[in-house]
C-alpha cells in the first residue's frame, strides 16, 4: 500500500485512537465492576452479617447472666447477692495520647493516680484494668470522655445487703468474685457453679436472732469497754447455728478496708480459756461415771496448793458444799477435787469424746485447734476442771455444752439449713438422767447462783457463768478477764443455747466495778433471750419442772455468800 | 436550580451552560451535599475529643464547600487551552511546594505532608496530582500526533520528579495512586501489553519491597491477610459499624464508631455513614461515584481530541481510584491505607484540589452536542477504513 506520509500518519493515528478507545472501554468495565463489588460488599455487611451479629449479642448476654448464687438465711432473707456493674479497661496499644488520656480519666475518677494510669496506658500489655466496678454515673462520665482504646467489661459485684450482720459467717469475695473467707470461701465451688446459679444457698442462720445477738454483744462491749466479744446461738436439737457473732465486726461490702482484728472470727478461729463453764463438763463426767452422786459434798474451806499454784474460789462459801452448791456458786476447789476423784485419764477421754481436743466441725475454714497440755498432770486435771489450762473456741464450748443439756447427745454444728437432713448423727456422751441433773443445776444457777442476772421471767433460763483470768507471759492477769455465760432455755424442754464471751471487760459503777461473768455476760444473755425467745416461738410459762426440786433441796441458799 | 438561558443567547456563560454536562455537575453537587451531611454527623465527636468547638470541622468544611463549588464553576468555564496552561503553570509551583514540605513541613503522624499557612494547613500533593496528570496528558497527546516529539520521555521524567517528592515525605498512598493513574495514561496512549505486564510486575516488586522494608506496610498487609495477627482495631470497628447500621442505619447521631475512631471525619467517614444512615445511603454514595466516573469516561469514547482523552481519562481515573480505595478499605476489601473519600471526607486541601480536578474534567468534556454526531461521523467513519479525507488535527 503506498500512501502519502501525511495519510500514513493519519492512518496510524486512527488505529492508535481505536486502541485507546478499546482500552477506555476496558477501564469503564473495570470501574463498573469495582463499584459493583463495593455495592455487594455493602449489602453483605448491612444485610447478611447484620443478622449474624444480632445472634451473637444474645448469647453473650446470656453468658453474663450466669452468676454466683445468692446466700439467704433460713427464712429466705437475702444475705449475699450480685449487682451488675461495669469495669473499665484500656487497650494501651490503641491509646493515641496517653498523657492527655491519663489526665482526663483521673479528672473523672479522682481516686486513681494520674501517674499510675499513665504507666498503665503506656504499658506494653494489650489489656489493663483501670478501675473495677464503676457506678453507673462514673461509667457515663468515662464514656463521655470518648477516649478511644477504653472499654467496659460487664461484671458482677457481690453485695451484702445486711452490711456487717453475720459478716464473719458470710465472709467476703475478692474483686474477681472468688470467696476469700467464711461461707463464701467454704462453698466457693458450689456458689460459683452455674448449675446452681438460680438456687440460693440456704443457711441455718436467722437474721432476727443474729441481729439480737450482734446488737446485745456490741452494746455490752461498749458498756464495759471490752476489746472483743463472741457469741453463738445454737439449736441444741439439730446443731443448726441460728446466729454467730464476733466483735469487732466488718462490712463485707468493703472487706479490704477492715482491719485484721475486725475480720478475725473469734467464735471459731479464736481459742480462749473460757473458765467455769467447764464445770458443767466436770460435774456431768463425775455424775455420769458414778464416782459421785448429786448429794455428795466436798470441803471447799481451804484453797488447794499444788505445784506452786493456789486454787481458790471466786465466790468463797467457806464450808462443805454439795455438788449443786459447787456448781451454782462456781467453786473451783470443789470442781478440782471432783476431777481428781474421777481421774485425769478419765477427764481427758471425756473431753476427747466431747470434741474439745480437736477443732470444731463447722462449714468454715476459719477454725482453730484447741490448746491443751500434752502431758495431762494432776495440776492440769484440776485447772481444766474449771476451764483453765485449756483453750477452746466459743463454738466448741457451745456444742459441748449442748450435749450436757439436750439429753446427753453430741450434735454436729452446722451453718446450713438442710431440708432433707434428720440431724440424727449423734453420739451419746452422758445419760439422759445426768443431763437432767445438769439442767437442774443450771436452772438453779440462774435462780439463786452466780447467773441470777441471766434470768428472764417466763422463759426458764438455765446456765453457767465462766470468768477466766487471761493468761499472760508467766501467769494469769487478775485484771484481764474473759467473761462468759452459757445459757439454755426453756430449761424444762431446752431447745436453744446462747453462749457469750466478752474479752477484757472493765468494771463500771453499776456493777460495783466487777467485770466477772455474772455482771457482764449473764445480763447480755438475759437481754438476748428476752429478744429471741418470742421470735423463736418459745412459750412463756411460770411452771417449774418438779425434777428441779431435787437439786434445789441440796442447796442451802440461806448460807449463800 | 433553574437558570434559563435562551439558546439564541451567544454569550460565553450561556454557551458554557449549554455545553456543560449538567448531569455530572448535579451529581457532584449531590456528593458534596452528602459530604457536608456526613461531616455534620461524624466530626463533632472528633472535634470534642480534640478539645475544639463541636462544629469546628463543620464550619470549615462549609466554607471549603462554597469555595469548592466556586472553584468547579470557574475551572469548568476554562477552554481546553486554558486548562492546559493552568496545569503547566501550577505544576512547577505545586511540585516545588511538595519538596518544600520535606524540608520544612509540619510533621503529623510521622510524615511531613503539610505546609502551615496561618490557620490553614495546605497539602500540596493534593494539587500536584491533577496538574501532573494534565501535563503528562499533554505530553502524550503531542507525541500521539507527532511521533517524533519525545512526550513519553518528558512525562517519565516528570513522573520520577513527582514520586521522588512523595516518597521523601513519605506518602506511599499518593505514590501508589499517581503511579497507577500514570500507568493508565500510558496504556491509553498505546503502551504495548507486554510493557503493561512489565510495569505491573514492577509494581508488585515495589509492593514486596515495601512489605519487607517498611514496617507499617508489612503490619497492615499482615493484618489484612490474617486479622488475628495484629491490631485490627480500626477496621474491626468500621466493619462492626456497618453491621450495626444494617440497611437503614441506627439513625443520625446514634452512631458509636465516630466516638472511637480517630479518623471518623476523614478516612473512616464512610463507616459513620454506614452506622448512622445504613446501607441505603452507602449504596447511594457508591452509585454517585460510579455515575461520575463511568459517565465521564463514556464521554471520552466519542472524543477525538487525544489531549482531552488522556487528561480527562487520567483525572477521572484518579478520582475513581481514590474513591474506590477509600471505600474498599472501609469495607475491608483492601488493607488499611489512609486515603480520603473525594468530596465527602473533611479536608480543605482535598476539597479544593478535587474542585480543580473535576472542574478540569468538566471543562475538558464540555462540547456542543449538536456538532457531535456530524463531526464524529464525517471525521472518523467507523465502518470505512479508507475514509481519509479531512484528517486535520483537532484543536
Amino acid at each position: 500500500m503506498s500512501l502519502s506520509p501525511r495519510l500514513h500518519i493519519a492512518e496510524s493515528h486512527k488505529a492508535k485512537m481505536e486502541i485507546a478507545r478499546n482500552r477506555l472501554m476496558v477501564a469503564i468495565f473495570i470501574f463498573a465492576a469495582a463499584f459493583t463489588l463495593l455495592g455487594l460488599r455493602m449489602l453483605d455487611l448491612g444485610l447478611v452479617q447484620r443478622v449474624a451479629e444480632a445472634g451473637n449479642n444474645h448469647s453473650e448476654h446470656a453468658a453474663v447472666m450466669a452468676s454466683r448464687s445468692d446466700i439467704v438465711d433460713r427464712n429466705g432473707v437475702v444475705l449475699a447477692t450480685n449487682l451488675q456493674t461495669s469495669s473499665l479497661f484500656a487497650r494501651p496499644k490503641r491509646i493515641t495520647e496517653p498523657r492527655v488520656a491519663a489526665a482526663r480519666i483521673t479528672a473523672v475518677l479522682p481516686e486513681l493516680s494520674e501517674a499510675d494510669v499513665y504507666t498503665k496506658l503506656t504499658s506494653s500489655k494489650s489489656f489493663v484494668w483501670l478501675k473495677r466496678k464503676l457506678t453507673p454515673r462514673e461509667k457515663w462520665q468515662v464514656n463521655a470522655l470518648g477516649i478511644p482504646g477504653l472499654d467496659f467489661q460487664n461484671e458482677e459485684e457481690r453485695i451484702y445487703p445486711q452490711g456487717a450482720m453475720a459478716s464473719h459467717v458470710l465472709g467476703y469475695v475478692d474483686i474477681d468474685g472468688k470467696g476469700l473467707s467464711g461461707i463464701e470461701r467454704f462453698f466457693n465451688s458450689r456458689l460459683s457453679d452455674p448449675s446452681f446459679a438460680d438456687e440460693p444457698l440456704v443457711l441455718s442462720m436467722d437474721v432476727r436472732v443474729q441481729h439480737a445477738l450482734g446488737d446485745e454483744l456490741s452494746k455490752t462491749m461498749e458498756r464495759f469497754s471490752a476489746i472483743g466479744g463472741a457469741g453463738v446461738v445454737l439449736d441444741i436439737e439439730t446443731g443448726e447455728v441460728l446466729a454467730m457473732a464476733s466483735m469487732p465486726d466488718f462490712d463485707p461490702n468493703h472487706a479490704g478496708s477492715a482491719s485484721r482484728d475486725a475480720r478475725f472470727n473469734r467464735a471459731t478461729a479464736g481459742v480462749y480459756e473460757l473458765g467455769s463453764i467447764f464445770k458443767t463438763f466436770t460435774l456431768a463426767m463425775a455424775l455420769d461415771s458414778g464416782v459421785v452422786e448429786l448429794n455428795d459434798s466436798y470441803d471447799a474451806r481451804q484453797p488447794i496448793s499444788i505445784a506452786g499454784f493456789k486454787i481458790k474460789d471466786d465466790h468463797p462459801q467457806n464450808r462443805i458444799l454439795t455438788l449443786p452448791e459447787i456448781f451454782i456458786y462456781s467453786s473451783n476447789i470443789g470442781a478440782a477435787k471432783i476431777a481428781m476423784d474421777v481421774g485425769g485419764e478419765e477427764q481427758r477421754n471425756f473431753l476427747q469424746r466431747l470434741g474439745m481436743l480437736r477443732p470444731a466441725t463447722i462449714e468454715l475454714g476459719e477454725v482453730a485447734w484447741p490448746l491443751y497440755p500434752e502431758r495431762w498432770r494432776d495440776i492440769n486435771t484440776m485447772t481444766i476442771s474449771y476451764g483453765h489450762g485449756i483453750a477452746i473456741s466459743p463454738l466448741q464450748l457451745a456444742v459441748g455444752s449442748a450435749a450436757m443439756v439436750n439429753g446427753g447427745e453430741l450434735i454436729t454444728a452446722t451453718l446450713i439449713k438442710d431440708h432433707d437432713a434428720d440431724y440424727g448423727d449423734r453420739r451419746r456422751i452422758i445419760s439422759e438422767s445426768t443431763s437432767e441433773q445438769i439442767r437442774a443445776m443450771m436452772r438453779a444457777t440462774v435462780q439463786i447462783g452466780t447467773g441470777k442476772n441471766a434470768n428472764v421471767p417466763g422463759y426458764r433460763v438455765g446456765g453457767k457463768t465462766g470468768t477466766a483470768e487471761k493468761s499472760d507471759v508467766g501467769g494469769y492477769r487478775e485484771d484481764a478477764l474473759m467473761s462468759s455465760f452459757m445459757g439454755a432455755f426453756p430449761m424444762d424442754a431446752p431447745r436453744y443455747l446462747v453462749l457469750i464471751s466478752v474479752d477484757e471487760p472493765k468494771g463500771i459503777a453499776e456493777t460495783y466495778n466487777f467485770s466477772s461473768a455474772g455482771w457482764v455476760a449473764a445480763p447480755t444473755v438475759r437481754n438476748i433471750v428476752a429478744r429471741i425467745a418470742p421470735i423463736l416461738g418459745v412459750e412463756p410459762s411460770t411452771e417449774e419442772d418438779p425434777h428441779f426440786q431435787q437439786a434445789a433441796l441440796l442447796i442451802d441458799a440461806s448460807k449463800a455468800n | 436550580m433553574r437558570i434559563a438561558f435562551a439558546r439564541s443567547d451567544n454569550s460565553h456563560v450561556s454557551r458554557w451552560w449549554w455545553e456543560l454536562d449538567r448531569w455530572m455537575f448535579g451529581t457532584l453537587l449531590l456528593l458534596i451535599a452528602v459530604g457536608l451531611l456526613l461531616t455534620v454527623a461524624a466530626s463533632p465527636a472528633v472535634a470534642e475529643r480534640l478539645g475544639l468547638n463541636s462544629f469546628h470541622f463543620v464550619k470549615r468544611q462549609a466554607v471549603f464547600m462554597v469555595m469548592g463549588i466556586g472553584g468547579i464553576l470557574f475551572v469548568s468555564m476554562l477552554t481546553k487551552q486554558w486548562v492546559r496552561r493552568l496545569a503547566v503553570v501550577l505544576f512547577p509551583i505545586t511540585l516545588g511546594l511538595v519538596y518544600l514540605t520535606v524540608f520544612q513541613g509540619a510533621e503529623i503522624k510521622g510524615a511531613t505532608r503539610w505546609l502551615q499557612l496561618g490557620s490553614f494547613t495546605l497539602q500540596p500533593s493534593e494539587f500536584l496530582k491533577p496538574v501532573f496528570i494534565v501535563c503528562t496528558a499533554w505530553m502524550f497527546s503531542e507525541q500521539f500526533n507527532n511521533p517524533s516529539f519525545p512526550g513519553k520521555k518528558v512525562a517519565v521524567v516528570l513522573y520520577l520528579l513527582v514520586i521522588g517528592g512523595l516518597l521523601m515525605q513519605p506518602d506511599y498512598g499518593q505514590t501508589f495512586l499517581i503511579s497507577a493513574v500514570f500507568l493508565g495514561q500510558l496504556v491509553l496512549a498505546g503502551l504495548p501489553v507486554l510493557w503493561l505486564g512489565a510495569f505491573a510486575g514492577l509494581g508488585i516488586v515495589a509492593l514486596v519491597v515495601a512489605y519487607m522494608f517498611v514496617p507499617h506496610v508489612q503490619n497492615r498487609i499482615d493484618i489484612f491477610l490474617d486479622p488475628a495477627s495484629g491490631d485490627s482495631y480500626q477496621i474491626d470497628t468500621a466493619l462492626n459499624a456497618f453491621r450495626a447500621g444494617g440497611m437503614f442505619g441506627r439513625g443520625p447521631g446514634e452512631g458509636a464508631v465516630k466516638r472511637v475512631l480517630p479518623d471518623a471525619h476523614t478516612d473512616y467517614i464512610f463507616a459513620v455513614a454506614g452506622e448512622e444512615f445504613g446501607a441505603i445511603l452507602c449504596l447511594a454514595i457508591v452509585a454517585l461515584f460510579a455515575v461520575i466516573v463511568i459517565r465521564g469516561l463514556s464521554h471520552l469514547l466519542e472524543e477525538e481530541n487525544t489531549f482531552v482523552v488522556f487528561a480527562a481519562g487520567g483525572l477521572l481515573a484518579l478520582f475513581g481510584l481514590q474513591a474506590f480505595i477509600n471505600l474498599a478499605v472501609n469495607l475491608a476489601i483492601l488493607p488499611a491505607k489512609g486515603m480520603t473519600l473525594p468530596f465527602v471526607s473533611y479536608g480543605g486541601s482535598s476539597m479544593l484540589a478535587l474542585s480543580l480536578t473535576m472542574g478540569m474534567v468538566m471543562a475538558l468534556t464540555r462540547k456542543n452536542k449538536f456538532l457531535k454526531g456530524k463531526f464524529s461521523h464525517t471525521r472518523f467513519p467507523k465502518s470505512t477504513k479508507s475514509a481519509g479525507q479531512n484528517v486535520g488535527e483537532a484543536s
